[in-house]
């Protein structure tokens, strides 16, 4: 499981270009790390491309922080 | 109405990254036009291209990451990349950098671009097609839409004035000069960033070009000689790419502020030619009256006029009938006139190329100089009788200078820029 974690932050901070300290489990992709809401979709569709996942429109606008995206993939991941 | 005054310039052109360093280049006779490596065009009949010179920003080499950090990058394409370094040039030129929040109210962008995001139209299609809807960047549609390099201009500097993107094909850059004068002329703002942006060198960019017929194919292993305006030996247009701002202001408010005044733009004149999606109206009378219409708004006369930078593409017909309509409109005064075309050097930079073509009327105001048209070495029978300057610059006075964009659709458009007198 800390595989997937590593791995979601991995994506985060490459494509927000932020410092790996920040990128805690209860960071906000917007509020903390300063994504916008474009970036958002960039960062689902990041995860989607990694994990070899689908994530749908209503649950992707529930993945605000880096731990909603942890356990998203927990759950959804084969 | 106000009048309206140069008083910052700013350009990345394939000569050089900054206006200096540009037109030290242009006069010194070099040519910024070389084998296209943006992309592969092995398969393509057009291989040469005024590509904008990428390093890391010594010798005015173009560093995209001094003007985006790379990892931002992906949310726009190269024009406005182009436009954002040419306009912080233009704003540190004129001294408008954070000029409170008033001005900044006061302060408007018209930056305009004649196709804007093709690459990122190109490569997102490819995409789409490939992988799917879901796999389309959400930095898509605003990395390409044409009036967002005056939006990113206006979000970097705060300026909250006017926000608006001329798009009229090659004419784009002069009309969003003459345009963003008359809202100042008219009220609507003191200051305007205003000019042309293109970054259109990407494979559906040239192959589109190429169909059309309207690039020069003939000269794909010696590019330098590619783009040669008024030759006999022309075979169509080279394109370029990069951006030309000027910072355009009130009489008024320049005086206002000690503001150092390049020049005047003191005429502006646009027409249709009602004719044809791609070609020239055989005639010029476009042209003939865009020209005529400038001059009319400026209060000059043709004697007035010592310099036209042409709009000259190195097409077959194009250049004809400008020059016809020059011979036309000036008279007899066409034998003291100096008339070039610097696409000659950089190729045609479609939307940017009235924009960066006013900055060079600017420039031989500034330095008593004209640049000269290279590779002009048999002038062709329709192109006789004008001193086109060719292959050397010239040193001459230029007191005023007329400046020509003519755009597919048949959309023409001329600036006059003047000596600034007080």
């Amino acid at each position: 499981m800390s595989d997937i974690s590593d791995r979601v932050k991995k994506i985060v901070i490459e494509h927000l270009g932020v410092e790996d300290a920040k990128v805690t489990e209860e960071a906000s992709f917007i509020d903390d790390l300063g994504a916008d809401s474009l970036d958002t979709v960039e960062l689902v569709m990041a995860f989607e491309e990694e994990f070899g996942i689908e994530i749908p429109d209503d649950a992707a606008e529930k993945i605000q922080t880096v731990k909603d995206a942890i356990s998203y993939i927990q759950e959804n991941a084969s | 109405m106000k009048r309206v005054v140069v008083t910052g310039l700013g350009m990345v052109s394939p000569l050089a990254n900054g206006v200096g360093a540009t037109w030290e280049r242009l006069i010194a006779g070099q040519t910024g036009i070389g084998p296209i490596t943006r992309c592969d065009v092995s398969d393509m009949s057009a291989r040469v291209a005024g590509e904008v010179p990428r390093g890391d920003g010594s010798d005015h080499t173009f560093n995209a990451d001094l003007v985006m950090p790379p990892k931002e990058q992906r949310r726009v394409d190269d024009f406005i990349l182009f436009a954002l370094a040419a306009a912080d040039e233009a704003l540190k030129d004129a001294d408008w950098i954070e000029p409170g929040e008033e001005a900044c109210l006061r302060t408007g962008v018209m930056i305009g671009a004649g196709i804007g995001g093709l690459r990122a139209i190109q490569d997102s299609a490819i995409t789409l097609h490939e992988k799917g809807p879901r796999r389309v960047s959400p930095h898509f549609i605003p990395s390409a839409l044409i009036n967002l390099a005056s939006g990113q201009v206006q979000i970097r500097y705060g300026f909250k004035g006017p926000n608006h993107a001329a798009v009229t094909a090659c004419s784009t850059g002069a009309h969003a000069l003459g345009d963003a004068a008359r809202m100042i002329m008219l009220g609507d703002a003191d200051v305007m960033v205003a000019g042309g942006a293109e970054g259109a060198i990407c494979r559906l960019g040239i192959a589109g070009f190429a169909q059309a017929k309207a690039l020069s194919t003939r000269y794909n292993d010696t590019p330098e000689k590619a783009s040669r305006p008024y030759d006999s030996g022309r075979d169509g247009f080279v394109m370029g790419e990069g951006a030309g701002i000027a910072v355009l202001e009130s009489l008024e408010h320049a005086q206002a502020r000690g503001a150092k005044i390049y020049a005047e733009l003191v005429g502006y004149g646009m027409s249709g030619d009602a004719y044809h999606v791609t070609a020239p109206e055989p005639t010029g009378d476009g042209g003939y009256r865009s020209m005529q219409a400038a001059l009319r708004s400026s209060g000059l006369t043709v004697e007035d006029i010592d310099y036209v930078n042409a709009h000259g593409t190195s097409t077959p017909l194009g250049d004809e009938i400008e020059l016809g309509a020059v011979k036309r409109l000036f008279g007899d005064a066409v034998d003291r006139l100096c008339m070039s075309s610097t696409k000659s050097a950089i190729g045609h930079l479609l939307g940017a190329a009235g924009a960066v073509e006013s900055i060079f009327c600017i420039k031989a105001i500034e330095n008593g100089i004209v640049p000269p048209t290279l590779n002009l070495d048999n002038p062709s029978e329709q192109c006789q009788g004008v001193d086109l300057v060719p292959h050397k610059a010239k040193e001459k006075t230029v007191n005023a200078a007329l400046t020509n964009s003519f755009g597919f659709g048949g959309t023409n458009a001329s600036l006059i820029f003047k000596r600034f007198e007080g």
